[in-house]
């Protein structure tokens, strides 16, 4: 390819010659340079472990006396914590890669949605229509 | 991608779009895969999901789940991710020794989590709850183990890439590794924010 490069389009080009003294490594992290940073990371450790600590402690002291609440509250926190690990870890933003990789992460958190949802739904219905009503642990037992 | 310019008779072809960075098709590549990953475990959480409460007069997850080992190993991998992510910064002032102590301190933790959640399955199975048991057991076993396997492959690579490392320095191919490997390694923290939500802590609620 830079064979037949000659210098007169490298010149209108973007300069990207071989003398473009960026040190080893040609720049090719040039997206996310200065996402990181030690202030990040420390930010991201700070929220996760409150959001991790929150949930455990809703569980482990029964705080909230209704399982359905506490149940919420867990995946709410849960969800929080991955958008938090998401942006401070993975230094995910609209920008980089050209927007490629938040249009797959859209795309696969709606595949994701689906299939959970769905899968619960459909197999909840299943489930509350379909099984016989009486049984007990005894006959579970010997079932086929 | 290149446009065809004839200069003093010659056909030249030359980037216009400034796309010569295959480290950045590596890492959407990469990112892609991680992606279809979570596609793998979008489908083991909705089996889960639907099995979670089938115990077929089994143990139940409030009689089996140890929740303060389940934190101890959130902890292990949190911190790992803190420590690859230490790994990174280091990379990025070209410091290989820093670069390789934060490499094997993350190593470490992921290997007690690994480590840990082999004795949480060696307890199970000596409980006798083990993948045959129950439906309810069957997907959690395979949910978790799938989880661990991927962080023991990550390790594997952590191993492998701290031998390049160190062999070859921080050259443009190890740091693209490196940042591969650091997407996966928080990608696996990120699955496993929703293991312990889903399947712990809300397998322990009655």
């Amino acid at each position: 390819m830079s064979q037949t490069l000659d210098p007169a389009a490298t010149a209108t080009g973007h300069g990207h010659g071989h003398g473009h003294g960026h040190g080893h490594g040609h720049g090719h992290h040039d997206d996310g340079h200065d996402d990181i940073s030690l202030r990040g990371y420390l930010i991201g450790l700070g929220l996760s472990v409150l959001l991790t600590a929150i949930p455990f402690w809703l569980v482990m002291q029964d705080v909230l006396s209704s399982s359905t609440a506490t149940a919420i509250a867990v995946l709410v926190l849960g969800g929080v914590q991955v958008v938090v690990h998401m942006v401070y870890f993975l230094h995910m933003n609209t920008r980089s890669e050209g927007g490629w990789n938040m249009l797959a992460l859209i795309f696969t958190a709606v595949m994701l949605v689906i299939i959970l949802a769905g899968s619960m739904w459909v197999m909840h219905h299943l489930n509350t229509n379909m099984m016989p009503l009486h049984v007990s642990p005894l006959e579970m037992r010997n079932m086929p | 991608m290149s446009l065809p310019a004839s200069a003093a008779g010659r056909v030249a072809f030359y980037d216009t779009s400034g796309n010569h960075h295959p480290g950045q098709g590596t890492l959407l590549g990469f990112w892609l895969y991680l992606m279809s990953d979570l596609l793998i475990f979008a489908c083991l959480f909705a089996v889960h999901g639907v099995l979670g409460r089938s115990y077929a007069a089994g143990p139940t997850g409030a009689q089996l789940f140890d929740l303060q080992l389940v934190a101890i190993n959130t902890a292990m991998l949190l911190a790992s991710s803190i420590t690859y992510g230490l790994a990174m910064i280091a990379m990025r002032q070209g410091r290989k020794p820093q670069v390789l102590m934060w490499l094997a301190i993350t190593g470490c933790f992921g290997i007690a989590f690994v480590g840990l959640e082999l004795y949480e399955f060696a307890h199970l199975i000596h409980l006798g709850a083990t993948a045959q048991t129950s439906a309810f057991l069957s997907s959690f076993f395979t949910l978790v183990a799938t989880h661990g396997l991927h962080v023991s492959f990550g390790i594997l690579w952590l191993v492998t890439l701290m031998v390049q490392i160190s062999q070859r320095g921080l050259t443009a191919e190890n740091q693209r590794r490196v940042m591969c490997l650091s997407m996966f390694w928080h990608f696996l923290d990120v699955v496993w924010i929703g293991v312990f939500s889903f399947v712990y802590l809300l397998g322990v609620l009655p």
